[in-house]
């Protein structure tokens, strides 16, 4: 059974052209896969898709074999986390609280159990959060910050994180770490769907590489089969290029 | 009054004391929890501060459903329940335009603020239109009641106010956990299991109950719900877990303290506890606008 199976996805906005048309995929088991394409590709769409928070004009989309348009929110949220690219800024919780959400979907008690506080204990250790845990959420930097709403969604204890563009905004070293924890998280039987224009670091840490374009899934595969660079000049409109150091290291460069 | 008598259940002030005091009183407490407690939900559900009845425009079209029905009801200005109805039908009104707006139209909370004072406009002049042609004694009881009160009723209006208000109380409070979550945006709380759509309408929806219900009794009073919640949100911080209840029980702790300046402060004189309330709850809003 696969952990997810998505087939002939599509969806369009009333009165616009689709936004998603015949996606469809399979994963077998934890991986890191990375989804990338031109800004309007249908990126984000597709991660609204698979969380259920935007309903499909038809396909299939079957988590752990079970049919994700027929579950309610809460089981749902027990098997799929999304992290959008952003919450607001000013949110007025601590990071334990902020944390702590990603139980919602396991109880609408006022106050969180045991179990939730095992949760939150787990994913801030994975996460190591440790030092943050008290302090304000709005006064993290923005590394930190993707790093607690990361750990949300790991407390959802959900098999499946969806996270759209959570290095947006983030300098080359916390860049790194977030792919870090994502390879982590891999190891710990997550799968991860990590939505990025940040080429280079997904052909370095992804396992695997959605490219869409149009609204299609124009490659889908490692990323040195996924990424072939006639493949990503006709995508993205420039030229890439893979380049290998003296270490054998392998990387990806566009521009003319 | 005296107390001795009053330890003896003696009349007069053993009848003053349960006649008037107490009905009174509990009214206060009842419709001070209720308007606190809509403006901390609006708050909640449109992450904004500035939310209250007031400014979403909702007091001032329950105020135009009551009025109207006192100008076109041939009996008194409390005339059950057709004030109490029309007051919940045009809360109602408006919280399902400004609802309706912030979904169909994606309106922002600010965008829904501004309609809110355009409804509240468009209310007071309709409200201002019925006063000039209702005649001379429909007049004064519309003048009487747009004023904003608190007096002493039935004990059997009472506990119909009560049994429609504390269901919708304990809601708010079960709700408060979810109205947490749903300061992070409708992205985070939907991808948490939150049904955000669900959530607002039903939230919206008791706000008109609230205010509506508690309108049609004592009129319109303004800042309960814009005071009370932003001074206990400083107090015991922005959980609403915490801070529903007490806008619950400091809003209505608020207006039996303004209903008794109203009583006392220029005694035998009484002034409307509205006028009160609008004269700590003005400054208190200009202060918040300056601090924001």
């Amino acid at each position: 059974m696969s952990l997810l199976a998505i087939a002939d996805l599509c969806f369009s906005y009333p009165d616009r052209a689709a936004v998603l048309t015949g996606i469809t995929a399979s994963v077998e088991g934890p991986e890191v896969i990375a989804i990338a394409g031109p800004n309007g590709a249908g990126k984000s769409t597709l991660l609204d898709l698979l969380s259920g928070q935007k309903r499909p004009e038809s396909g299939t989309c079957l988590i752990q074999g079970r049919d994700a348009y027929a579950m309610n929110r809460e089981s749902l949220c027990q098997l799929v986390a999304h992290v959008p690219q952003t919450i607001p800024g000013d949110v007025p919780f601590t990071v334990e609280e902020v944390i702590l959400t990603g139980r919602i979907p396991y109880g609408r008690g006022l106050y969180e159990n045991d179990q939730d506080h095992a949760a939150m204990e787990l994913a801030i250790d994975r996460t190591r959060l440790g030092e943050f845990r008290g302090r304000r959420f709005a006064k993290l930097s923005g590394g930190e910050k993707q790093r607690v709403l990361v750990a949300a969604a790991l407390c959802q204890q959900a098999p499946i994180l969806l996270l759209d563009e959570p290095s947006a905004h983030l300098d080359p070293e916390n860049e790194a770490q977030l792919w870090e924890l994502f390879r982590s998280l891999r190891d710990c039987g997550h799968l991860i769907l990590v939505v990025t224009h940040h080429l280079a670091l997904a052909a370095q840490n992804a396992d695997r590489v959605w490219l869409l374009n149009n609204g299609r899934l124009a490659a889908d595969g490692p990323p040195c089969d996924a990424m072939r660079p006639v493949d990503l000049e006709r995508v993205f409109k420039v030229p890439f290029h893979w380049h290998q150091n003296a270490e054998g290291r392998v990387f990806l460069s566009y521009g003319r | 009054m005296d107390y001795g008598k009053l330890w003896k259940q003696e009349s007069p002030d053993w009848n003053i004391f349960v006649n008037l005091r107490m009905p009174r009183t509990l009214l206060a407490l009842l419709t001070g929890a209720a308007l606190s407690g809509a403006g901390a939900l609006f708050q909640a559900l449109l992450r904004d501060a500035l939310a209250t009845p007031s400014s979403l425009g909702v007091s001032a079209a329950a105020s135009l459903g009551a009025v109207t029905a006192i100008a076109f009801y041939p009996g008194s200005e409390t005339a059950f329940p057709l004030v109490w109805i029309s007051a919940l039908v045009g809360a109602g009104a408006v919280i399902g335009l400004v609802s309706a707006l912030g979904r169909l139209r994606r309106f922002s909370s600010f965008t829904l603020l501004l309609t809110g004072i355009a409804v509240n406009g468009i209310c007071t002049s309709l409200v201002l239109l019925l006063h000039s042609l209702a005649g001379i004694t429909k007049s004064f009881q519309i003048t009487h009641w747009l004023m904003g009160g608190i007096e002493a009723i039935e004990y059997s209006m009472l506990a119909l106010l009560a049994l429609v208000l504390i269901p919708v109380f304990v809601w708010m409070l079960r709700l408060s956990r979810i109205l947490n979550v749903i300061s992070y945006g409708e992205t985070w709380a939907a991808g948490r299991g939150v049904d955000f759509k669900k959530v607002t309408w039903q939230g919206f929806a008791a706000g008109a109950i609230l205010v509506g219900s508690t309108t049609a009794l004592t009129g319109p009073i303004a800042f309960v719900g814009l005071l009370v919640p932003h001074l206990l949100r400083r107090i015991v911080g922005p959980d609403y877990r915490v801070l529903m209840p007490a806008s619950l029980f400091g809003g209505g702790a608020f207006l039996v303290i303004c209903d008794t300046i109203s009583r006392s402060a220029f005694a035998p004189l009484e002034i409307p506890v509205g006028v009160t309330t609008a004269l700590l709850g003005g400054p208190f809003f200009v202060w918040l606008l300056w601090s924001r």
